[in-house]
């Protein structure tokens, strides 16, 4: 079953073309197999797989530092049990409801 | 069927995350605040139709994105529904690649890490167009699957992978411009893709395709 290494994957351009679909976790696990072993043969495409999983690293790290103000949080958790015990509550935004209904 | 009663211990903890994306969304703190507590509210008084063992976060996100989308977006102008542009595969590995492994003793990812700040990451998410924008949000800063953000967005996988592969390639130039402007590298004066490594003044902010064209 290892044998595979002369299967279509197996060249740059086409390893290249599924980067993303490699990265996001989204290949059959046969054409995953494939792609993994042509990047660990080949250093150039292992280089770009590499910069883009690392940059993808460094954005999602980069996006989540945004403080939940504390405000907001103990607001929310207040209005929740407003309305467990049945009290009308202010969404805060008026014209929101009447758009979703 | 959800229990209203076990609402706030399962949802809460994901507020930080959804406050993050509402801020990519809205772009400002306040619409944010709003945002996150409108789907809180609505997302309590719809937990009776959440399926229990089923995904939470995409169903909280799910409810996120459709008040921005039917509520806040329309607040604003029309949104922008400009063409991006025609940019290539691997846009800033074939500019920047190499460089992250120039200095001895460090990581790649630490030198990767240090090229773009908090701020210049956030604006070149936020400077996306909308609806790339919160594919890429989706995908690349919370890890939804293509199937969950099709959920989300009510789309087809087919659209969320093609949002996806041209906001991520606009994402790239966008931090290229951030580098560009640090002098993180030169912009290529000739064939060979990569620039000079060593420090080069400032680049002025935005000056097109024009500047160094030998």
């Amino acid at each position: 079953m290892a044998e595979h290494h002369e299967h279509d994957v197996s060249n740059c351009e086409a390893a290249l073309a599924e980067i993303y679909t490699y990265l996001d976790g989204e290949l059959t696990d046969e054409k995953r197999t494939l792609i993994a072993s042509h990047i660990e043969g080949c250093n150039p495409c292992f280089e770009a797989f590499d910069f883009e999983a690392e940059l993808r690293i460094v954005i999602s790290t980069r996006c989540r530092n945004d403080d939940l103000p504390e405000s907001l949080r103990i607001r929310i958790a207040e209005k929740l049990t407003l309305i467990a015990k049945g009290d009308e509550v202010d969404d805060g935004d008026e014209g929101a409801r009447s758009v979703e209904a | 069927m959800a229990d209203q009663g076990t609402f706030a211990e399962q949802a809460m903890e994901y507020m930080p995350a959804l406050y993050s994306a509402a801020l990519r969304m809205t772009r400002n703190s306040s619409d944010a605040e709003d945002l996150v507590q409108e789907t809180y509210l609505k997302a309590y008084r719809g937990f009776g139709g959440f399926q229990e063992g089923t995904n939470l976060k995409a169903w909280l996100y799910r409810i996120l994105t459709n008040t921005f989308i039917n509520s806040y977006r329309a607040k604003k102008r029309r949104p922008d529904e400009t063409q991006l542009d025609e940019v290539e595969d691997l846009y800033l590995y074939r500019r920047l690649g190499g460089l992250e492994a120039a200095h001895a003793g460090r990581s790649a990812e630490d030198e990767l890490m240090d090229w773009f700040t908090d701020s210049e990451v956030k604006e070149a998410i936020e400077g996306l167009p909308e609806n790339f924008r919160l594919a890429v949000l989706l995908a690349d800063v919370e890890g939804f699957s293509y199937k969950e953000i099709a959920q989300i967005l009510d789309i087809p996988i087919g659209t969320v992978m093609s949002r996806l592969h041209r906001g991520r390639k606009a994402l790239q130039k966008e931090l290229y411009e951030y580098a560009l402007q640090r002098g993180l590298t030169d912009r290529p004066s000739g064939p060979g893709g990569v620039g000079a490594t060593e420090p080069v003044d400032r680049q002025p902010a935005h000056t097109g395709t024009t500047a160094h064209d030998d």
